[in-house]
């Protein structure tokens, strides 16, 4: 293996594990607000794929249905539930069900119209990011006090049905999203895309703009306080909804530009996004699923294992992977203190 | 149709003395017998893999619904069983029989390796690293030459019987369902036994189970291993009745879909798993015949359907769709024969001998100090009581003592033996009992079970002689002993309640007799008097009284003064972690460094 090989494999690695890393964030931040273990967080990048390749094949994504589906469930749900407080079932209608409606309105529009990749591209992050705040609030609103494990089953659930959702809406073919630049730049013998520089680019940001902001903001240090207790951070003036609501939009806005930034690298097909999350997840719980530059550092590390493995022993790719996690679990859960006192 | 499950009619209506029970159970039985014969084909292939589908998820609904463990890589287990006969019997052309020992073996081996390192984890941590396992073993089986990967093996050979070839479905459904009705009846017979009631207490946390001295990993490990071993025996089923293998049915998915059977089925008794099988087996079927017609395109559109139902019946059923069913099922109190032979007794300390000695206790959480240099003496057969304001150090003092925290320095004595570093299985087993502040009964078993539970150290049956119900007469002793206590307490009309349908007053009740079924000799009550009535205080100040004249030792914590000035020989106050003073009741409330750490300066 020459030194070539090595910096092409580094930097597949290094690309790949970017978008993981982007995952890991989004994990860390949703089980940090929520206490839920977001398993389908890698459905929201293959929605911004799917949805892409549609407008770029001039079909009108499926997306319109699924956001309709979504919309319409969480606006049931909320009229049920809140039918006697009219004012506060409008409200609930303005934070799920009505953005979904207008998303849907707008991709349709779009796709009718022949925008500009720009466009096409802002308008995919705006209608899969529409999507976090009804999936809280179907999935996870109403159990969002139950314990770490019942909120894990509800998030796996949650991924058999966006995965069957996004076969229904999108069909089972695999897609290619066209690249945002086809620059790229030579460093002596190496040459690097400017797809994955933008990848690297975008990452680096978050990261930085994360940390800041739970670190250092008081409306981050309040979602926090939510994710301790639920109750206290209530009797404060947070509301827990709120903040379930708020990370999940966020979430699903990282999977939006994830898939945007990893459509052009790989081929994504509808059931994708689990082992993408996956492997982001990898990255989140060697952070601990609390701390964003360990999880950033922990995915990159999944990113270039996979890639180096590929190399070595590519039929044992994702073996490796996976049984790379098994140590780092035991290893976090040794040296975090846990009760055992929740069923 | 092979559901034990009772339709209600067959229930009300038992015929000839037979009790419900036994009338659903033989009707249960007739409806498996016949099934072949007046099915039709297609039905017979669904009831076989009902049976497989129902084994596998008898390991979750025993690992996860009653121990509390969950576990995403349940097909995982399957997958090893059908490979390992499936390699063995087509390669190496060794018999079907021989290589079912082989794979039980493997997954022995297996499991517990796999169980020793995945139970160490807790919290969130353990389903997830099921998830990598499982997704590892599943890739593993797809990649491996010798395994013919994503294609798998074809030709594995059917089963004989006595020289009877089991190659036809008709038949091979007989030799499933009699293997899961067996099953069933070992699963029921184990968590109606000793290791049981340990296992349905491991919900509780740890330590509530560890106070009565059962060893929790070891438990934890010997259920997931028995979780394993099932789901093996689905996977060789499986292969010999398929006779062709290949990774797609163990994969991740599969795994998640035992756990959604067992969840939809009611995870805490072993029917759940019949019934959790059943319903997503026939729903698939249905579903993957209907889906497809009405959104004109195939595809498994079955998950959106499972996934839904799943999250509604966690929003609004966790317990799972069992208990709906066994509503029309009338709730038989238990037989409790007499025993022949009671259990042993201990023999008391004789008064005025040291049986506890807290000597320097410190306890630190990080920066905060808890437990600070406190020393105090325990005597056989006083009462002792433990008093402080709030956070003043009490019950860390309690778990200090009874080994559920260990200690920073200091040194603790019990019966004259350095209990320091023991585990707190270990000094139950030297004879000290105790209550929690927050009441850990097990709520679904009933009064007289929980009960039970505290004589745990006090039988020897393990998994084997349970499942086979060879325990029968230190059942009798341990239930008997339960009665004798729950009498002694005043709580025998309320054995056969479930505990959780107690008031939270009577639980703390409970608890003081499931303690004195482990025969203590020192007893350690946790605020046993918070949430009694007036009058069931005082009933507690006599039975505390009767227990000291009975020869036991008492160490408790209490809030209400009125109550332990009349009742306790000695105090003891804490206040910020250190002994603010000790004596005789009259002496300590005289005392004015105690007055004002209780009302202020």
């Amino acid at each position: 293996m020459d030194s070539t090989i090595v910096a092409l494999l580094a930097q597949d690695g290094l690309t790949n594990g970017s978008i993981y890393c982007l995952l890991a964030l989004a994990l860390v931040l949703v089980f940090a607000v929520t206490r839920v273990i977001f398993v389908p967080q890698g459905e929201f990048v293959v929605y911004a794929a799917l949805t892409m390749a549609s407008f770029d094949g001039a079909r009108t994504p499926g997306t319109v249905w699924l956001l309709l589906a979504l919309g319409g469930a969480a606006w049931l749900a909320d009229t049920v539930k809140l039918r006697r407080e009219p004012r506060r079932m409008a409200l609930a209608w303005l934070a799920t069900a009505a953005p979904c409606v207008a998303a849907a309105g707008l991709v349709a529009w779009v796709a009718a119209s022949k925008a500009p990749f720009v466009v096409q591209a802002l308008t995919t992050v705006l209608a899969v990011t529409a999507m976090g705040p009804a999936v809280y609030r179907l999935a996870f609103q109403p159990v969002a006090s139950a314990s770490v494990l019942v909120l894990l089953i509800v998030a796996v659930a949650l991924h058999f049905v966006l995965t069957g959702l996004a076969l229904l809406f999108f069909g089972a073919e695999g897609v290619r999203t066209p690249a945002f630049t086809s620059a790229s730049f030579s460093f002596g013998n190496i040459t690097v895309s400017g797809q994955s520089l933008l990848v690297y680019a975008f990452t680096a940001v978050l990261i930085v703009v994360m940390a800041v902001f739970f670190r250092y903001a008081l409306f981050g240090k309040a979602l926090r306080a939510t994710a301790a207790n639920r109750t206290g951070a209530r009797l404060v003036g947070i509301s827990p909804d709120f903040a379930g609501r708020l990370c999940f939009t966020l979430a699903a806005a990282i999977g939006a530009v994830s898939g945007l930034l990893i459509g052009p690298i790989t081929t994504v097909y509808y059931d994708s996004g689990f082992l993408i999350g996956l492997k982001g997840f990898v990255g989140a719980i060697v952070g601990g699923l609390v701390s964003y530059p360990i999880a950033a550092g922990g995915a990159l590390f999944v990113g270039l294992v996979e890639s180096f493995s590929s190399f070595w022993a590519s039929a044992y790719k994702e073996v490796l992977v996976f049984t790379l996690i098994i140590p780092v679990l035991l290893w976090r859960s040794l040296s975090t203190t846990h009760s055992d006192e929740e069923e | 149709m092979a559901a034990p499950l009772p339709n209600p009619a067959a229930v009300t209506g038992p015929a000839r003395g037979l009790s419900p029970v036994h009338a659903v159970a033989a009707v249960a039985l007739v409806a498996v017998a016949l099934a072949p014969l007046l099915a039709p084909a297609f039905y017979v292939t669904l009831l076989n893999y009902i049976g497989l589908y129902s084994l596998a998820t008898l390991g979750l609904v025993l690992l996860t619904g009653v121990a509390g463990q969950t576990s995403f890589g349940q097909a995982a287990f399957v997958g090893i069983g059908a490979y390992t006969t499936g390699v063995l019997t087509t390669q190496f052309a060794l018999s079907p029989w021989l290589t079912l020992l082989l794979a039980l073996a493997l997954t022995l081996a297996l499991g517990y390796l796999i169980g020793r390192i995945t139970l160490s984890m807790g919290g969130h941590y353990l389903p997830v690293a099921t998830i990598a396992w499982g997704l590892s073993i599943y890739f593993l089986m797809g990649t491996i030459e010798r395994f013919g990967g994503f294609t798998g093996i074809t030709g594995i050979p059917a089963v004989s019987l006595f020289g009877f070839t089991l190659d036809r479905e008709r038949h091979f459904y007989y030799f499933i369902w009699v293997v899961v009705l067996g099953a069933l009846w070992l699963c029921a017979n184990l968590l109606d036994s000793r290791p049981g009631r340990a296992i349905r207490g491991l919900k509780q946390g740890s330590g509530m189970v560890e106070a009565f001295g059962v060893h929790t990993t070891n438990t934890k490990t010997a259920v997931f291993v028995l979780a394993a071993l099932l789901a093996c025996l689905s996977g060789w089923l499986y292969a010999h009745l398929q006779r062709f293998v290949n990774p797609t049915p163990f994969g991740i998915n599969q795994g998640i879909e035992y756990l959604f059977m067992a969840v939809v089925g009611g995870a805490t008794s072993v029917w759940g798993a019949v019934l959790g099988a059943t319903l997503i087996t026939l729903l698939k079927t249905w579903l993957q015949d209907l889906l497809p017609k009405l959104l004109g395109q195939a595809g498994q559109f079955e998950m959106i359907v499972f996934g839904i139902l799943m999250i509604v019946l966690l929003q609004h059923a966790r317990e799972g769709l069992l208990p709906f069913l066994q509503r029309w099922l009338p709730r038989r109190p238990r037989a409790l024969p007499p025993a022949e032979v009671p259990l042993a007794r201990r023999t008391m300390p004789s008064p005025g001998s040291a049986v506890l000695r807290v000597e320097g206790a410190r306890k630190t959480f990080g920066g905060l100090i808890a437990v600070n240099e406190v020393s105090f003496e325990v005597a056989a057969h006083e009462v002792v009581g433990l008093i402080g304001p709030n956070g003043a150090g009490k019950s860390t003092c309690f778990n200090l003592i009874s080994g559920a925290l260990p200690l920073t320095s200091g040194g603790i004595r019990f019966l004259e033996q350095d209990v320091s570093a023991m585990s707190a299985s270990a000094i139950a087993r030297l004879g000290l009992g105790r209550t929690f502040q927050h009441v850990k009964l097990v709520a679904a078993m009933s009064v007289v079970e929980n009960v039970a539970l505290g004589a745990y150290l006090r039988g020897r049956t393990g998994f084997i002689r349970s499942a086979l119900r060879l325990n029968g007469q230190e059942e009798r002793a341990a239930f008997a002993e339960a009665m004798r206590q729950l009498e002694r307490v005043g709580l025998a009309a309320h054995a056969h309640d479930a505990a959780g349908s107690l008031p939270l007053g009577k639980q703390r009740i409970v608890e003081i007799a499931r303690a004195l079924a482990a025969d203590p000799i020192l007893l350690l009550l946790d605020e046993p008097a918070a949430g009694l009535r007036y009058a069931e205080k005082q009933q507690l100040a006599a039975l505390i009284k009767a227990l000291k004249t009975d020869g036991l030792t008492v160490l408790l914590v209490e809030h209400d003064m009125e109550f332990v000035m009349g009742l306790v020989d000695r105090l003891v106050v804490l206040n910020f972690g250190q002994k603010l003073a000790q004596g005789l009741p009259e002496e300590v409330q005289a005392n004015p460094a105690v007055r004002e750490a209780y009302l202020g300066a």
